[in-house]
């Protein structure tokens, strides 16, 4: 009995759940910042832990960033779904008559603005703290500019799949990463390929289509993912 | 066209289509399971002391390997399982989700313990194939890491069906993920095309001619079947029991019952 969604309104719920994801994570700023200091932590791990040679770091610069990128990703994704799970919003959301795939989008994106972007915004200082080639810096903010949507995309499926389960984060890393296994393999090639002064757009070119291929089929597998979660 | 009302109330179903749609049924599916297991056991038993007996003792020695070449009888057949489980599984989560069948839910869900333990078998026979070849038991490679990652990919689609505790929504989740983590399997394919490796490149292919000697190739072939054969009588013995398992309190399983006491 819900009624048909009115022309235009799409966008504009879109845009409404946008707006209020992003108000609702503003509002809880320190929990906000919780995956931006793992991220820090993580990296800066790795030189006290294999030693502070400039030329070692320099060369596991890509996979470790690229690493505690995934890692950060995961520990955010589990906020996706799971308040508006807990609280009943989520059906609401199913049966207000909007698409799910729809929402599931927005709120992915959302996800992406919260977690995602800082890591990219961050980059320059990993990359500093691991002695990353300055000509190479370009490449690997641009890698994790095009990848970490990806992540977020794809993490949306595995916490649809688990949002109904009390303890779902241990499994949600078993579930997506080896999901992301090509992606920190391209990723990583690329920044790698830029270090050594080979070409690396092929590497970008992937990542692009991975991006397009994600954002065109991840919100449909989030969204009959939640649909199982809830049934 | 009045006087073809009556015939068209009970249109008549194929053969095959009624065949399916029998199997449909738990328990019609559960006897015919049955009569097919024992078969499928005997061929698989028949096929694999053959397809060993050719490869372990027939078959010659490799001039630059020499025995450990024997270890891709087991090992070969056991990855090209791994990969085409992986698929079968996926095919079957995508029917399982369109058409809401619950028994390709629980032969999809059968499958994954099945797929996962020929990757083990696939990982270690190549690791211990490695070792003597190589002079190690581990390369990161691409085709090894992509069976590895394979192996965690069915580990996510079981740990996700056993953490669910309704049956039918879990199978339902894993299937989604498993149809998810077939995506995922051409990117792994050609990951090897990606990678330049120390790993040879096939040495068998479908389209062109093979560069392996008839007496390699029978028992390789022959073990494929075999696994083939495993496969099927696993995954319906599998079947069968997590049917009776979830249909404990229906009155088939009851009668299934009675008649065996």
């Amino acid at each position: 009995m819900t009624a048909e969604p009115l022309s235009g309104s799409l966008s504009k719920a879109f845009l409404a759940l946008l707006r209020r994801d992003l108000l609702l994570a503003f509002r809880r700023r320190t929990e906000l910042l919780f995956p931006v200091i793992f991220l820090l932590v993580v990296v800066s791990l790795f030189p006290l832990g294999i030693g502070p040679g400039p030329q070692l770091l320099a060369r596991i610069a890509p996979g470790v960033i690229w690493i505690a990128a995934l890692l950060a990703t995961v520990i955010s994704l589990d906020a996706l779904f799971r308040s508006d799970f807990e609280d009943g919003t989520l059906e609401q959301f199913i049966i207000s008559g909007h698409p799910l795939t729809l929402i599931a989008l927005a709120k992915i994106v959302s996800h992406w603005l919260v977690a995602g972007l800082p890591i990219v915004l961050l980059s320059p200082l990993l990359a500093l703290w691991m002695n990353l080639p300055s000509e190479s810096l370009g490449v690997m903010i641009l890698t994790l500019a095009l990848g970490t949507p990806i992540l977020s995309l794809i993490g949306s499926i595995g916490v649809g799949l688990t949002i109904s389960l009390k303890r779902g984060g241990q499994l949600l890393s078993l579930l997506v990463f080896p999901l992301y296994v090509p992606i920190l393999i391209i990723a990583t090639a690329a920044v790698m390929a830029a270090s050594d002064g080979l070409p690396y757009t092929q590497f970008l070119g992937l990542l692009i289509a991975g991006l397009i291929t994600s954002v065109t089929l991840a919100p449909f597998a989030a969204a009959a993912a939640l649909k199982i979660s809830l049934s | 066209m009045n006087s073809n009302t009556a015939t068209k109330a009970k249109p008549r179903k194929h053969p095959v289509v009624l065949f399916i749609h029998k199997l449909g049924s738990p328990p019609w599916f559960y006897d015919f399971a049955g009569k097919f297991i024992p078969w499928l056991w005997l061929i698989f038993g028949v096929l694999t002391v053959l397809g060993l007996y050719l490869g372990l003792v027939k078959a010659p020695e490799d001039y630059l390997q020499g025995q450990s070449v024997r270890i891709i009888y087991l090992h070969v057949p056991a990855a090209w399982m791994s990969m085409m489980i992986y698929s079968s599984m996926a095919v079957m989560g995508f029917i399982a989700l369109v058409w809401r069948i619950r028994i390709v839910e629980i032969l999809a869900m059968a499958s994954a313990p099945i797929g996962a333990a020929f990757t083990i078998v696939t990982l270690t026979a190549g690791s211990l194939w490695g070792r003597p070849t190589w002079g190690t038991y581990w390369v990161w490679d691409a085709r090894l890491t992509s069976e590895l990652v394979l192996l965690f990919l069915y580990l996510g689609v079981i740990g996700l069906y056993n953490s669910i505790d309704e049956p039918r929504k879990a199978a339902r989740a894993a299937c989604l993920l498993a149809i998810v983590g077939a995506v995922n399997l051409p990117i792994i394919h050609y990951s090897v095309k990606w990678w330049n490796t120390l790993h040879q490149g096939s040495s068998i292919s479908l389209m062109g001619g093979s560069s392996i000697d008839s007496s390699m190739l029978y028992p390789l072939l022959i073990m494929a079947v075999a696994t083939k054969f495993y496969y099927g009588a696993n995954l319906l013995t599998r079947a069968r029991i997590k049917l009776l398992e979830q249909d404990k309190r229906k009155a088939w399983v009851r009668e299934i019952l009675k008649e065996k006491n």
